[in-house]
């Protein structure tokens, strides 16, 4: 600053000031970063422990799970607690083939009828539409139980207890959530194909099948991908519809839990627990792009 | 399309038909049928799995009904009895306690850790993977046995922590020992919120998104202005980002209000609400006097209690919101 009031040769010397202005407040903007760093890589640490216990429990023996102080690696992993956890009085087996026939079902029918719901609302004009889909939005904040009863209701009279059809069929007829997130992608496609496409005559259906959906693959995996993860850990809905054990999707299985030997054997319960949450984290970490994207795209958390 | 709406008036003119549902143009006409065509699905799952329940759903709640034998018609007599259930008030009861208590602090820990992710911090998408990595599990069954574990009150790694710091031969020995968590009345609400708190980051990514859009002029010209981080974040980031806040103030009140696997889950379906109906959830009631009790006709009114409340605090939500929330602009963003 000095020297700038001394020389009168200078520009008004901004240039210099502006450095000095910005060199410090670059340090601050680090030392900021930093902090945000350390605090962020530490709250992560508390976020994660919770399942680092669970994998530490599930490898402990049952002494070793009731000890103070407390034992935090097991002398000697249990690998055998996983064999224990899944077989026996517990049949994972058929709990898991369950599950994936559920899953992949409800994945199957909510993109196929979502992608093709959402279409129309992205891309047909038609009179009463946008009223429409305000009544798709609504939908999403209908609490599930006011549904529920006469929805059992229906289903129990159509004898499908016990069965996964009232789980399944519904899905489907599509869901707002999901119909929601499809519309904002597809709007975000360009027309000019769809339009060059109708000049030559192609017929709606066409366009969809053909231009739309190719073009709007990651959206529709994404579609699948959280249609998948809602029904995997769905527990909820088998609750309700299915009673027996050779029926049981994974999470019921997982709520009965029993151990070989009576009481709440905790190692073995987060053995079973822990492989139960090992598929959604593998298709999570694979897929995670897609997952993110879709929350950013909708703002809605799935 | 302008190539289209160029024909029309080529061709024999048509009224539009069935109060202005069906379109004057051939042109119009066809898309508006494949409009139906493509949305048909929706149209025929709403028919016969919302509307047609719901409406099932108000005539229950007003009969006695256990599903073996036909409703009996009485009026408003569930709603009556419910007013006058000590049970049913303290469903009501947990349930505003656990929503007003875990959604806030969801908000909070949501919103500091995405402002904190936001300065520049290296690996973003790994922290942010990972943070959001409790908030896919949260829902699951495994989850919920995993913190009955935590939070069990003798070798659960939760107190077993505050015992190593501060117990009677801990670190600092104070004697404390750590609450009885979820067998203590008194702190099973904490318990479920310490839980549903575990996945904030789902809030957090909703804020980080939002963080992002916010013009980093915003930023420059209140730094001019000369004010200081504090000062930027109350009034640039906060009204900025007001519709998500409130956006997601709404989804999670409406969420916490519907909050059952974990409850259930953790009372391992047997003593539903145990300790003394201190976890008695609002749907955990109603699932009790539906699927347990048979009293159809009693659930559902308690259904359409909650589905009215709902509505009243979305409503209120947003009336209140009015004077609080900035919205950039009218377009049609806002859906």
């Amino acid at each position: 600053m000095a020297t700038q009031t001394t020389s009168p040769n200078v520009r008004p010397a901004t240039p210099l000031v502006r450095r000095g202005l910005w060199s410090s407040k670059r340090r601050r903007e680090q030392f900021i970063t930093f902090l945000s760093t350390t605090i962020v890589a530490l709250g992560l640490i508390v976020i994660l422990f919770p399942l680092v216990w669970m994998f530490s429990t599930s490898l402990k023996t049952r002494a070793e799970v009731a000890k103070f102080p407390p034992v935090w690696i097991p002398a000697i992993p249990q690998w055998d607690n996983y064999r224990m956890a899944l077989t026996g009085e517990n049949r994972f087996d058929i709990y898991f083939k369950n599950t994936m026939i559920y899953a992949g079902g409800a994945a199957l029918g909510e993109t196929l009828s979502c992608a093709m719901v959402a279409y129309g609302f992205a891309r047909l004009r038609a009179p009463g539409k946008n009223a429409l889909f305000v009544l798709v939005l609504a939908t999403m904040m209908l609490p599930f139980w006011v549904t529920l009863i006469p929805q059992y209701i229906i289903f129990a009279r159509l004898g499908w207890i016990d069965t996964y059809l009232p789980l399944l069929v519904p899905k489907f007829f599509g869901s707002a959530y999901l119909i929601f997130l499809l519309r904002q992608f597809y709007k975000t496609l360009p027309k000019d194909y769809e339009e060059a496409a109708l000049i030559d005559g192609a017929g709606y259906f066409g366009i969809w099948w053909r231009i739309i959906v190719p073009l709007s693959l990651p959206a529709v995996g994404a579609v699948a991908i959280m249609s998948f993860m809602f029904h995997y850990q769905d527990f909820m809905g088998p609750l309700l519809y299915i009673n027996s054990q050779y029926n049981y999707p994974v999470s019921i299985g997982l709520q009965q839990f029993r151990a070989p030997f009576g009481g709440t054997a905790f190692h073995l319960l987060m053995a079973a627990s822990l492989v139960t949450l090992i598929p959604p984290m593998v298709l999570f970490f694979l897929a995670q792009r897609y997952f993110i994207q879709g929350i950013v795209v909708t703002g809605v958390k799935g | 399309m302008a190539v289209q709406t160029a024909q029309v008036p080529a061709q024999r003119k048509r009224k539009p038909a069935l109060f202005g549902l069906i379109p004057a143009g051939k042109i119009e006409r066809r898309e508006a049928l494949w409009f139906w065509i493509f949305i048909s699905p929706w149209v025929i799952g709403f028919l016969a799995f919302t509307l047609y329940p719901i409406v099932m759903s108000a005539y229950y709640s007003m009969t006695v009904f256990n599903v073996a034998s036909p409703p009996v018609w009485v009026g408003f007599d569930n709603y009556i009895n419910l007013f006058n259930d000590r049970v049913y008030w303290k469903s009501l009861q947990v349930t505003g306690y656990y929503t007003l208590l875990s959604v806030p602090l969801g908000i909070f820990f949501g919103l500091m850790l995405a402002v904190l992710l936001n300065q520049r911090v290296p690996a973003l998408g790994v922290f942010r993977t990972l943070y959001y990595l409790p908030a896919l599990l949260g829902g699951s069954v495994a989850v919920a046995l995993l913190f009955s574990w935590l939070l069990n009150p003798q070798f659960g790694a939760i107190n077993l922590i505050i015992r190593t710091l501060v117990g009677p031969n801990g670190l600092i020995p104070l004697g404390i020992t750590g609450p009885r968590w979820l067998q203590d009345p008194n702190w099973v609400i904490p318990s479920f919120t310490l839980m549903s708190l575990w996945g904030f980051g789902g809030t957090m990514l909703i804020y980080l998104s939002a963080l992002q859009g916010v013009p980093t002029a915003l930023y420059e010209a209140a730094e001019i202005d000369g004010a200081n981080r504090i000062q930027q974040f109350f009034n640039v980031t906060v009204p900025m980002i007001s519709p998500v806040i409130l956006f997601t103030f709404i989804t999670g009140v409406i969420g916490a209000m519907q909050q059952f696997t974990a409850a259930y889950v953790i009372s391992g379906g047997m003593n539903l609400g145990a300790p003394a109906y201190s976890s008695m959830f609002y749907n955990l009631y109603l699932f009790l006097n539906a699927f347990r009790r048979y009293r159809m006709g009693l659930a559902s009114a308690q259904a359409w209690i909650l589905l009215v409340v709902i509505l009243l605090l979305t409503l209120a939500m947003f009336w209140a919101s009015r004077r609080y929330v900035h919205y950039e602009s009218d377009e049609e963003g806002a859906i």
